[in-house]
């Protein structure tokens, strides 16, 4: 399924290049696209890989949480099935590690309390003014739905709607492309630079005022995996891909029971009908 | 073809209830003994598509309100939270979105049925009509649809179609403020808009009871175009049409949830995955894909009133269809340079499409003023001239000749009918 899946993309991304590569994708106003990365979770029976995730979840918190919210996303989320499946004690002591303010209690006071489990990701900043004083003026975007409002892949209209019916969006590409994608800028451009760096993936760029945040062994994986740039790039645009739609891998499973019924239901319809309109003219 | 009831009640609480209120008579006389042409084929078949897909919506709809909050402030986090942590409410949310599309594929297909068999002529007049009402309204109900969940392409879109009426000479200004509640779209645009949302579903569904009984007074068309003259030509719903009718609906739901369960996000925009945001503009204001055709002939004029007065007359045109086409005869399958008028129609529809996606620039421009214009042509001129001057096919006497004549040979080429 997944070969032929693979096949058929690269076959209609072929296509598409040998046909579009004069009207390009970089046309002005445009990012770059992504490379498409094969992800596990990508497929009709596609599903996570719990341990990238994990891995992924690592990244975010070590790095990301730095200066960007997943306002979405509860602790809980970190040990339910279809994510990165933590164990409930693993959940418990994540949360602990986060202050929350609480309140009014009984005297009309807001109090600091350790988070639980039950409650959302503490967002870096307490809102979005406080989050550009501390950043230069550039807004972190929140996270929680960066691969499904971001797009890492761009066609020319003739073919984008066949190859997308494919590949998808290209939200996580995007993110990891955006991650690995700093570079130094075109001679004629240097001088627009300023205080920003040049990166030609960045939706809104080419100049992003986030300095490259991954560095080789940023983190130390559990797993003894390498923390390359490349690694945790993927590993947390993985990690962001499941943080876009946690319930993900239920709704492929049921699909497919959907799927298979609706068949099976459609061959006997089929034959009823044969066998009804089979006694008469029509 | 609303001929005498044979309901005939055996139980005696039915009789009892016939005497009184003959609701299962009307049941009973609709949907089991309603006799159909013998010779429909399966694009027939969706208009029953189309009622399952209207009560699905309506279904998904009436649960999803109960966890929806119509606030600028928390209609988006709500959406999330519906995706995120009601029971189903990821399968729920996108069955809805997902069923709006398909809701606009059926009802597209519908349509072109209709065109391209002629059903809107002599007497079905009132029966299309009604038809493009029900397309109206469900353009007016998946417009604010889109609204509620108050993404990026949420609320510019909902700025931009709303603008539309500020083309209106002299009252332009105080009717856009009327329709928004204030001087912007804001929280007072998005409570009326999710306040139409909930209460348009509910007129459709009349005026569909509406459709459904001109349809039953005059009865269905057929691919031949020839009325029912006899029993011989006609079979009864049950079992004929409904069996097959739920053949056709179920292949239809492979497809639908095929889309819901595996690209959910396809027919829509990534960018409503990001919270309205009244300073930030994005790059493409783009309607949902079901109404590109249309945003392509606004665009196509290029003062702001006059391609107004076209987008709503590219739809309202369909009102006059069966006094424009000039033909006796019904079925493009006997009407060889209708048909072909037909085709590129369809064609052209859907270039528009494509125009409607892409940015108006460059010769995007000239090709939607193009094909806007042979669309006003289609239905002005050569409609109306085309059935002046071709010369039909012969026509069948009957259906059941039709059928007889091509069923004995089991291999009917060029004939549409099943």
């Amino acid at each position: 399924m997944k070969t032929i899946k693979t096949l058929l993309a690269a076959g209609v991304l072929g296509a598409s290049l040998a046909l579009g590569s004069a009207t390009g994708a970089l046309a002005a106003g445009k990012a770059a696209v992504a490379e498409n990365v094969d992800f596990s979770f990508e497929g009709v029976f596609g599903t996570f890989d719990r341990a990238q995730l994990q891995r992924g979840f690592l990244v975010y918190k070590q790095v990301c949480s730095a200066c960007h919210g997943m306002e979405q996303l509860y602790y809980r989320n970190l040990g339910e099935p279809g994510g990165p499946e933590l164990t409930e004690e693993q959940v418990k002591a994540i949360a602990a590690e986060y202050e929350i303010t609480d309140g009014p209690n009984s005297d009309g006071e807001m109090f600091e309390r350790p988070a639980t489990p039950a409650d959302k990701f503490r967002s870096p900043f307490p809102n979005e003014q406080a989050a550009r004083v501390a950043n230069g003026g550039a807004y972190p975007a929140d996270l929680s739905l960066i691969t499904k409002k971001r797009e890492g892949f761009h066609y020319p209209w003739y073919v984008s709607p066949f190859i997308k019916l494919v590949t998808g969006n290209g939200g996580p590409e995007y993110v990891r492309a955006v991650l690995l994608g700093y570079q130094d800028p075109p001679a004629e451009l240097a001088a627009e630079a300023g205080d920003k760096y040049y990166n030609p993936y960045f939706a809104a760029g080419p100049w992003i005022s986030m300095a490259p945040p991954l560095s080789e062994d940023a983190v130390e994986y559990a797993d003894g995996t390498k923390a390359t740039v490349e690694q945790m790039a993927t590993d947390v645009s993985a990690f962001l891909a499941w943080a876009g739609e946690p319930k993900m891998e239920q709704r492929k499973s049921m699909g497919f029971m959907v799927l298979l019924y609706l068949g099976l239901l459609s061959v006997l319809l089929y034959l009823t009908k044969k066998r009804l309109f089979s006694r008469i003219k029509h | 073809m609303s001929g005498h009831s044979t309901y005939n009640p055996t139980n005696p609480v039915m009789k009892w209830l016939d005497a009184r209120l003959p609701l299962p008579r009307l049941m009973y006389d609709s949907f089991v003994s309603y006799p159909v042409p013998r010779n429909l084929n399966y694009w027939y078949t969706f208009g029953g598509i189309l009622m399952i897909m209207m009560v699905s919506q309506i279904i998904t709809g009436v649960v999803l309100v109960m966890h929806y909050t119509p606030d600028v402030n928390m209609a988006f986090d709500s959406v999330e939270h519906i995706r995120r942590n009601v029971n189903y409410g990821n399968i729920l949310q996108k069955w809805h979105a997902v069923g709006a599309s398909f809701f606009f594929i059926a009802v597209y297909i519908h349509i072109a049925r209709g065109m391209y068999y002629g059903s809107y002529k002599a007497p079905r007049e009132i029966l299309w009509m009604l038809g493009v009402v029900i397309f109206l309204v469900m353009m007016a109900t998946g417009f604010m649809g889109y609204v509620l969940p108050w993404g990026q392409m949420s609320f510019w879109g909902a700025k931009v179609i709303t603008n539309l009426f500020s083309a209106v000479p002299f009252f332009g200004e105080p009717i856009v403020t009327w329709l928004w509640g204030g001087f912007s779209v804001d929280n007072a645009t998005l409570q009326r808009f999710f306040s139409l949302h909930y209460l348009l579903p509910f007129v459709l569904v009349g005026v569909v009871i509406l459709h459904v009984w001109a349809l039953h007074v005059t009865g269905q068309t057929n691919p031949t175009g020839v009325e029912v003259k006899s029993g011989q030509d006609t079979l009864p719903f049950t079992p004929y049409a409904t069996v097959k009718d739920a053949f056709a609906l179920c292949v239809f739901f492979i497809f639908f949830t095929a889309f819901v369960f595996y690209a959910p996000d396809y027919l829509g925009h990534s960018i409503n995955y990001e919270k309205a945001n009244p300073l930030s503009t994005p790059a493409h204001i783009v309607p949902e894909w079901y109404y590109l055709p249309f945003y392509a002939i606004l665009r196509a004029i290029p003062d702001k009133l006059l391609g107004v007065v076209a987008m709503f007359g590219s739809i309202a045109i369909w009102f006059l269809l069966p006094w424009l086409d000039t033909s006796k005869v019904r079925s493009a399958a006997y009407r060889p340079i209708y048909k072909q008028l037909f085709w590129i129609l369809l064609v052209v529809f859907f270039a528009l499409g494509v125009v409607g996606a892409n940015p108006a620039e460059g010769w995007w421009i000239t090709a939607g003023q193009i094909l806007t214009f042979y669309y006003f042509l289609h239905f002005l001129v050569l409609l109306p001239l085309v059935g002046l001057l071709e010369t039909p096919k012969p026509l069948p006497s009957s259906i059941s000749d039709s059928v007889l004549a091509n069923g004995s040979a089991k291999a009917p080429a060029a004939q549409p009918a099943e």
